[in-house]
């Protein structure tokens, strides 16, 4: 970039040129294939600003992005799926005596803490909360067996509310800040890494509920077939109006059926994503930012200010976590299955991270471009490492070990490529593609 | 009498030997990361590939050996190839060094900017193990399996219990003793390792009496990846080498190194053990054992356990905030920023 660009005029241009990557891929390859991945872009651009807001507007580093993704996820499940016939009338009171339970424990700790004496407070303290567990445990276990044993090939589970899924999203995104508040509560204000070992944890741990927890989220038997937004491609493909836009343009009806959809959600995240930039921006720019951008870049004086940092810590730790949860519960709607299985942190955790170094951190247009820059190598890399790999092997004898293991080593080069670029981006250009704009220059 | 003592092998068995084989691996860990902490000053996101990685050599040089016909008899061929894994890994740690972390030391940079590229080092090592190994779960034990079969102890004693000892967890626990023994001595009596302890307490004071920084961190660095090769090459004798399962490893050896007291050698290798006992004790089904010990009419009906294996990372995650509610220095007071 020369250095007489304007930020404004440079930004412009970055995202021009993004947008000429995407109508490439559809050019050269299909517009069904740009599509899917514009829409897995702008997926990424939110989950990018969630991110973006925790560590460009406070410097909180959230190693538990896969975490609150899935608990937008479940969020979804729980909110649009039918419920499941028989399932509540076979647990339920168990599992409302267990959370009654769980309501008790909390408060007898809470008293522990307010009303015990300090040098009893420990011993008493673990013998309400273990005691609380068991008792808990007594109604739980019953419940979930005979939530499970109810139809487990295709249910098995409390199902949902059979709301709409849009109010899934929503909701979500109120999971993800709920345990985001959990953990922030018990690590911000300590060493700046502490937060990042425990938000690695929490997402293990939200993981590994979300896998084992059959009676509330069928485990890794998967949930299927969540209600869309959008009337599904099959239905489409039967609508007279797609029959005629696909005979205008000279196409068949399956692929135009599929744009057609794609191009729905496609305007559906664009929407939410416009919406989220906006409120980013505008309180960016509000009297909340610049606190936020002062006790990032001086705590000690803004603490001399008057300002309790630990608490704003929270709240921006709170609020990006469930723009977070929001856009995991898009990702969930637009496959239109929640798997527990298929989370692992590179992809949903540290990928997330690229995007933020590389678009810009502070900067949210830098994130949202991070965002899907990011997410275009991702995807373009696995099959480019396998043909880079097939070409250098080719005067090589088929079938000898190392043109095997090379070959087999193609779909890794874009792990590869992720470090090198996160690397390079920090050394060479710290403040990302699009950087933060100061008041100074 | 007997059902005391069948209740007491039952818990070995199943809880003590477990524990303390999977405990030293955690502390071999936690070691590392808290060297590097006390010395670079940041936590590494990278250790557990790092783990990987030098593993990988090791699994390489072992089969080499196994081709060879070289072997130890019956002890693992993987001590024999572990020089060579310690010697990659040290390497690809200087380079990485060099390359990557020597720049943000000069600028001084905010610890948290290390940890974001320890990020991109782990994505690289992650994507090295793939090329070099690729994903799938490898085996490398040979030697002989047991030390004591469960079968065997039994015709011993006349109990209804066996105890079995597999080789790979005596091999971890004297391997474990040694290594720790060693960078203790020296952290303890040589001149670097002194150094090293200054300059871990205050790097201006040091710095000021002719400690060279440049020293301190290769030196850190080469222990730091001799650490991570050996514990992954014992939990990958002990487990199996899964490249996957030592990035999960991170959550148990960080909060092993917080719980022991971030920057303290002995408080890593404590926490390992605290981690490894409450994971396995958490996730043990007590049925069993309670059958031995308690009369006929209050024998348990369920398992009698607190929580599914799935949930062990739980019970890391656990004591990791219980620590950090009612003693963020840790154990053995750690540094706190």
């Amino acid at each position: 970039m020369s250095p007489g660009l304007s930020l404004r005029t440079r930004g412009i241009l970055l995202y021009l040129a993004m947008a000429a990557l995407l109508l490439g891929v559809g050019f050269v390859q299909s517009w069904t294939v740009a599509l899917t991945i514009l829409n897995l872009c702008l997926i990424s651009a939110v989950m990018s600003l969630g991110v973006n807001m925790q560590w460009g507007y406070a410097g909180l580093f959230n190693a538990g992005i896969m975490g609150f993704a899935a608990l937008g996820g479940i969020g979804v499940v729980l909110t649009s799926m039918p419920p499941v016939r028989g399932a509540l009338a076979a647990g339920g009171v168990n599992l409302g005596l267990a959370a009654l339970f769980v309501i008790l424990t909390v408060v007898a700790a809470l008293v522990v803490r307010r009303r015990v004496p300090s040098y009893l407070r420990g011993p008493v303290g673990l013998l309400v909360v273990l005691a609380g567990y068991f008792l808990m445990r007594i109604f739980l276990d019953p419940a979930s067996e005979a939530i499970e044993a109810i139809d487990p090939a295709s249910a098995g589970y409390l199902g949902g509310l059979n709301l709409p899924v849009l109010l899934g999203w929503l909701v979500g995104g109120v999971f993800a800040a709920g345990a985001a508040w959990l953990v922030g509560k018990v690590s911000l204000g300590l060493r700046s890494d502490y937060l990042a070992i425990a938000t690695l944890g929490i997402a293990e741990i939200i993981l590994a509920i979300l896998k084992n927890e059959n009676w509330l989220t069928r485990g890794v038997k998967n949930v299927t077939g969540l209600p869309r937004p959008i009337p599904v491609e099959r239905d489409l493909q039967t609508m007279p109006w797609i029959a005629d836009l696909a005979s205008r343009f000279g196409s068949d009806v399956i692929t135009t059926a599929g744009i057609v959809s794609r191009l729905a959600y496609a305007l559906l995240f664009t929407i939410v994503l416009l919406l989220i930039l906006w409120l980013a921006e505008r309180a960016l720019h509000s009297p909340w930012g610049r606190m936020m951008r002062a006790i990032r870049d001086n705590r000690d004086a803004a603490e001399a200010m008057g300002k309790d940092v630990t608490r704003r810590h929270l709240h921006v730790f709170v609020l990006g976590s469930a723009v977070v949860g929001i856009a995991g519960a898009m990702l969930v709607t637009l496959d239109g299955q929640f798997t527990p299985g298929s989370y692992n942190p590179l992809r949903y955790t540290f990928l997330i991270w690229v995007m933020v170094i590389v678009g810009g951190s502070g900067n949210n247009w830098g994130a949202v471009l991070g965002g899907f820059l990011i997410w275009y190598v991702w995807v373009m890399a696995e099959p480019f490492g396998s043909s880079i790999m097939s070409t250098l092997t080719a005067g090589m004898t088929p079938g000898s070990f190392w043109q095997q293991h090379l070959v087999a080593a193609g779909p890794h080069i874009r792990f590869l490529l992720m470090g090198l670029i996160l690397l390079l981006v920090l050394r060479f250009a710290p403040q990302g593609l699009i950087p933060e704009r100061s008041a100074r220059k | 009498m007997e059902n005391l003592l069948n209740a007491f092998v039952l818990l070995s068995n199943f809880v003590l030997v477990p524990a303390i084989a999977y405990g030293s691996q955690l502390a071999l860990g936690a070691l590392g990361v808290t060297l590097i902490y006390a010395v670079l000053r940041f936590s590494n996101f990278a250790h557990g590939d790092l783990m990987a990685l030098g593993t990988t050599a090791v699994i390489l040089a072992t089969w080499g050996l196994q081709a060879a016909g070289i072997g130890l008899g019956v002890l693992p061929t993987a001590l024999l190839a572990l020089p060579v894994g310690i010697l990659a890994a040290a390497v690809l740690v200087l380079l990485t060094d060099r390359w990557v972390y020597r720049f943000y030391r000069r600028q001084r940079s905010d610890p948290v900017i290390f940890v974001i590229a320890s990020v991109g080092v782990m994505f690289i090592y992650n994507a090295l193990t793939r090329f070099v190994i690729g994903t799938d779960e490898r085996r490398f034990e040979d030697g002989a399996r047991f030390v004591i079969r469960a079968g065997d102890f039994r015709e011993m004693t006349g109990l209804a219990e066996g105890l079995a000892i597999r080789t790979s967890q005596v091999i971890t626990v004297v391997v474990m003793l040694v290594s720790v023994a060693f960078v203790f001595w020296f952290l303890q009596k040589t001149r670097t390792g002194k150094a090293m302890r200054a300059y871990s307490d205050n790097e201006d004071l040091a710095l000021l009496s002719g400690i060279n920084p440049d020293r301190v961190v290769l030196i850190t660095w080469i222990i730091a990846a001799a650490l991570a090769t050996i514990a992954g090459t014992l939990y990958g004798l002990d487990k199996s080498f899964r490249p996957f399962t030592y990035f999960q490893l991170l959550l148990p050896i960080f909060a092993a190194a917080i719980v022991g007291g971030v920057g303290q050698p002995l408080g890593a290798i404590v926490g390992g053990f605290i981690i490894a006992f409450s994971e396995v004790m958490v996730t043990y089904a007590y049925k069993g054992f309670l059958g031995y010990l308690l009369p006929e009419a209050w024998q348990p009906e369920g398992l009698v356990q607190m929580l599914g294996t799935d949930y062990k990372f739980a019970v890391s995650f656990i004591i990791l905030v219980v620590v950090l509610l009612v003693r963020p220095t840790g154990i053995f007071r750690g540094r706190v920023i």
